[in-house]
């Protein structure tokens, strides 16, 4: 049907690479549809406020209102801090874990891989009210499973009830949230691992380069793009979390708000909660704040740190 | 000779690793499970043992049964989680294979407005999107639902092919246009086997959130006839739900039939990471 | 408002007619085609009891009508609800929360005035009060029921302890005490990890007695009364002692585990509100009884909290609007009164009609009415309009207090400044 260039490199053919538009197409035309649309509807709400009724322009007033106002910018801090920890226990738990676990499994003479693989992952499969119920089961002081099972250690004492501590909690639902998601680091870096071309660690073997040095001297490097890929999931969806609080915790994120994150924040303020009324324009403000957040963190992504890990083509 | 024994007890090593996460991994589910066969009073009594001829009970199960068609239900979950699975991975893939093959104006530009997606919870425009299908007449379809995902879950689909495709080899693509494929072909028979692994990686990451999604289907396709498994389930974790058994076997009615789908989907992905592997 | 008062006019006019017309058998299977009715609620516990009973007895009155119960989980009905209404694909017929909830609705054009609703007439003030326009002249939703709140109590386990309904502060501390030192049950089943059950079982149950029930509402709608005053943070001062009685681990103890807690005869005695009674009666094998929230010195008035909970209201969107008001009205009479309050007993029938309720506990909370004065609950009317949300920070002050993190006072003092931020009586 088209003519078109050949070679990916060349810009300025004069052909108009019309099946560069087909590839596209499907794609731009149902994203834009149903989700920048109505996204972008629901942002620009951040920009007007209700005034006796009608949606009136103006401008960075809920801005102002939000970070200005004593107890809101308390509450949004709060969450902007306590979502912070919430990725920096992902990042330091969830990838070291998964890259643990793919390294084992990348090993071809292991035996019950396949096996392992798929009942690591399981827990990622599950929805978040499995989850949180399940969690809540175990770490409840009634039901007794988390106490029974210290007891059989002979640690009992060190139970608490960590979910209803305003110390514990916060740490608590993110190894929750680690123990859920740690296979999909996994995934990504066993296929990372194990499409690293034998002939580059034959030779590396011939070199006497083997086991712990070889991971460190030859893998490591070569799947960095794959943990940096990770690590930008990581933060985007640490930063879009809610549904496992939610489900722990309510909409209140107790206890005394110590668990409360960017996203419960939002939800309480947008949908709104029991008797507080949803204010759809201040959630937005926080809906475009969270968005500039996380844009702020995958520009660096994409400009400062992808650019100095080079590909490797095999 | 202190090699193989360095390999034995690096093997033991890594088994004991192995064997001590997948029990951290399957305890809770296995918990749910078995105690959705036992009798309320054993629930709480003995949680951790399993059910025996005294405290063996499927109430819960009948109690869920009752509530609802829930064949029809797991039906409408896997039409639209297969469905929009398709799409994601149809549109996704070619977008991506657009981004990354070819150098246009506005690339870099558009690669960031199709990422933006992943940035903001599709949640917030709920409003406008239950609009647009009372608009079309969509509500209480699963075409609805489908719609949604699929734009839901392009975003992540196309960031995570694009990595991949940078790394399918220029040579190959050279050589196919020398023998006078059409970019076309080189899409379908040349890059889509080499990123079968990352397709079938993308198609369990697109598949759990849409299969576990209760807000859409809550909003858009409450009807008894398009109900989701897990808005089926859900009426049993509500606010006011004290019957365990009725909770526990709804969950484990959950979570067995995404655990097939999943184990089904994890055949292929093996098969299709070692196709990667072996090029 | 006019034309939408004639609109309604002529549209139940012609309800009456049609149903006439119906009755006659000249044109049910037209009717039939017509009228569908969707309820929204968020009551999904009952949805059994709507079911086979409620939805069948109003078809068997009705024929031509179809209604269908349509609930969602209790935390996501408002978000999901005002999305609907916003879209307009939301059902006919609208479970309406109390209070300012469904008065944003209402003020929205979201929900139909019921003010020439023949119905609305089977209804005190005080019952019409929670879902009325500020100027008492557009009420928007049929009240359906309130719940009473008070703590039950585990009769053998009284019996076995040698002990007495407590009936003064005092007798219920010595009764806990007692419980606590022989050491086969917990005294209390409570959990502050869901945060409303601390506010509403803990908070709302006994604080009337304190602050005298209407009166001191009243009065902190008014100015007159703050809730530093001594009648506010006394609730809260008797809230902090709780702590010592809960189970271990109390602090994560999720809502549906202080049920099954008490309901396993593990624990004697639960603060509790009427709506537990169905569920308790189902799954409790030990008698069950109940006391009013013990007053300060014998001899005290007794205050109560006889909450009006939910009513429902009519989509003003709806195409059924005729058969919409139908159901309405159905539910406005007594056959329906009757037929909720003894299918769910511990929701209390709002209407002027007498009604016989069967279950011995449920009596045991009604006649409550007689002894002492009713009131609602003091966060709902008006005060919780605006953020910080009184009723929310309310949730998360009673648990702090019972968990001894936050001092009555100071949480008094929180609540208070949160309050006077956006709230000029």
């Amino acid at each position: 049907m088209l003519v078109t260039s050949p070679g990916s490199g060349q810009v300025n053919k004069p052909q108009r690479r019309w099946h560069i538009a087909v590839f596209l197409a499907p794609a731009v035309l149902v994203y834009t549809a149903i989700m920048i649309l109505p996204l972008f509807g629901t942002m620009q709400l951040s920009l007007y406020k209700i005034i006796e009724g009608q949606q009136v322009f103006v401008g960075l007033d809920n801005f102002r209102h939000l970070l200005g106002d004593e107890r809101l910018s308390s509450t949004f801090w709060n969450a902007l801090s306590n979502n912070s920890i919430f990725f920096l226990i992902h990042m330091l738990v969830q990838n070291p874990i998964g890259i643990l676990l793919a390294a084992i499994l990348s090993n071809s003479r292991l035996r019950f891989r396949a096996w392992y693989r798929t009942a690591i992952f399981i827990p990622t499969i599950l929805s978040f009210v499995i989850v949180g119920f399940v969690w809540k089961l175990i770490l409840s002081p009634l039901w007794g499973v988390a106490p029974d099972l210290l007891d059989l250690v002979g640690l009992k004492s060190l139970y608490k009830p960590w979910l209803g501590k305003e110390q514990y909690a916060l740490i608590t639902l993110s190894l929750i949230s680690v123990w859920q998601f740690v296979g999909i680091p996994m995934m990504l870096i066993y296929a990372a691992l194990i499409s690293i071309p034998e002939d580059i660690l034959e030779a590396a073997e011939c070199d006497g380069i083997t086991g712990m040095k070889q991971f460190w001297k030859i893998k490591l490097p070569l799947i960095l793009p794959t943990i940096g890929i990770i690590s930008i999931l990581t933060f985007v969806a640490n930063f879009n979390a809610f549904d496992l609080i939610y489900v722990t915790q309510g909409a209140l994120a107790g206890p005394d708000y110590s668990t409360d994150i960017l996203g419960t924040f939002l939800y309480r303020t947008f949908f709104g909660f029991q008797l507080q009324l949803g204010d759809k324009n201040l959630g937005a403000t926080i809906a475009s704040l969270m968005f500039l957040i996380i844009l702020a963190g995958v520009c660096i992504y994409l400009f400062a740190i992808q650019r100095r890990l080079r590909r490797y083509t095999f | 000779m202190s090699t193989v024994r360095n390999s034995i007890s690096n093997s033991v090593a890594s088994h004991a690793v192995l064997l001590l996460y997948t029990f951290i991994a399957l305890f809770p589910v296995v918990l749910i499970v078995i105690n959705s066969f036992k009798t309320r009073k054993a629930i709480f009594r003995s949680p951790l043992s399993p059910p025996n001829e005294e405290t063996f009970s499927t109430v819960g199960y009948e109690t869920v049964m009752k509530q609802g068609d829930f064949i029809l239900y797991f039906q409408n979950s896997l039409i639209v989680t297969v469905v929009s699975i398709f799409f994601v991975l149809l549109f996704g893939a070619m977008a991506a294979f657009a981004l990354s093959e070819y150098r246009f104006k506005g690339n870099t530009l558009m690669g960031l407005y199709l990422a933006l997606g992943i940035m903001i919870p599709i949640r917030l425009g709920t409003v406008s999107i239950l609009q647009l299908m009372v608009a079309t007449g969509l509500v209480n379809t699963l075409t609805a639902l489908i719609l949604v995902y699929t734009a839901q879950g392009l975003p992540l689909a196309i960031f995570i092919l694009s990595e991949f495709m940078h790394q399918v080899s220029k040579d190959l693509k050279d050589a196919g246009r020398i023998d006078g494929l059409s970019e076309y072909r080189i899409f379908y028979r040349l890059v889509m086997p080499l990123v079968r692994p990352a397709l079938a990686t993308v198609a369990i990451f697109t598949m759990i959130p849409i299969w576990n999604d209760l807000w859409f289907p809550l909003i858009l396709a409450p009807a008894e006839a398009t109900k989701t498994v897990t808005l089926g389930s859900q009426v049993f974790i509500g606010q006011f739900v004290t019957d365990w058994n009725a909770v526990l076997a709804a969950l484990s009615m959950a979570i067995v039939p995404v655990l097939l789908l999943y184990i089904i989907f994890s055949r292929q992905l093996i098969s299709g990471l070692t196709a990667g592997a072996v090029k | 408002m006019n034309t939408t008062n004639k609109v309604n006019k002529t549209a139940s006019l012609l309800a009456t007619s049609m149903i006439g017309l119906s009755a006659l058998g000249l044109s049910a299977g037209v009717y039939a085609q017509d009228a569908e009715l969707t309820i929204e609620s968020w009551r999904n516990d009952d949805l059994s009891i709507w079911q086979d009973k409620i939805i069948p007895a109003f078809e068997a009155k009705h024929p031509g009508i179809k209604v269908t119960f349509a609930p969602s989980a209790p935390a996501e009905y408002n978000a999901v609800l005002n999305s609907k209404l916003e879209a307009g694909s939301a059902g006919d017929l609208i479970t309406c929360r109390p209070f300012d909830a469904s008065l944003a609705l209402y003020d929205q054009g979201y929900l139909a005035s019921l003010a020439d609703l023949p119905g609305m007439g089977n209804f005190s003030d005080v019952a019409k009060s929670a879902w009325i326009t500020d100027d008492g002249k557009n009420p928007f939703c049929v009240p359906m029921a309130s719940v009473i709140h008070g703590f039950i109590y585990n009769k053998d386990a009284f019996a076995e302890l040698g002990l007495s309904v407590p009936e003064t502060e005092a007798d219920f501390f010595a009764a806990l005490d007692k419980i606590k030192e022989q050491g086969d049950y917990i005294p209390m089943s409570m959990g502050t990890s869901d945060q409303w059950e601390a506010a509403t079982m803990g908070y709302q149950n006994i604080g009337p007695n304190y602050w005298k029930g209407e009166e001191g509402r009243l009065g902190l709608i008014d100015g007159s009364q703050s809730l530093t005053d001594a009648q506010w943070v006394a609730p809260y001062e008797q809230l902090a002692k709780w702590g010592a009685y809960l189970g271990d681990g109390y602090e994560a103890q999720t809502y549906p585990d202080s049920q099954n807690l008490f309901t396993l005869g593990r624990a004697a005695i639960y603060p509790a509100g009427s709506w537990e009674i169905t569920g308790f009666n189902a799954n409790a094998d030990f008698e069950l009884g109940a006391f009013i929230p013990p007053v300060a010195a014998a001899g005290n008035e007794c205050y109560i909290s006889d909450h009006t909970d939910i009513g429902i209201g009519m989509n003003a969107k709806s195409e059924n609007a005729d058969a919409a008001k139908t159901f309405l009205n159905w539910v406005a009479s007594a056959e329906f009164a009757s037929l909720y309050a003894n299918a769910l007993p511990g929701f209390f029938p709002l209407s002027n009609d007498p009604v016989t309720l069967e279950d011995p506990l449920a009596q045991e909370f009604i006649s409550w009415r007689e002894k002492c004065n009713s009131t609602i609950r003091s966060t709902y009317q008006i005060l919780s309009r605006g953020t910080p949300n009184l009723e929310n920070e309310t949730w998360n002050a009673s648990a702090n207090v019972i968990k001894g993190t936050e001092s009555p006072a100071d949480a008094a003092k929180r609540l208070q400044d949160g309050l006077a931020s956006w709230y000029k009586p």
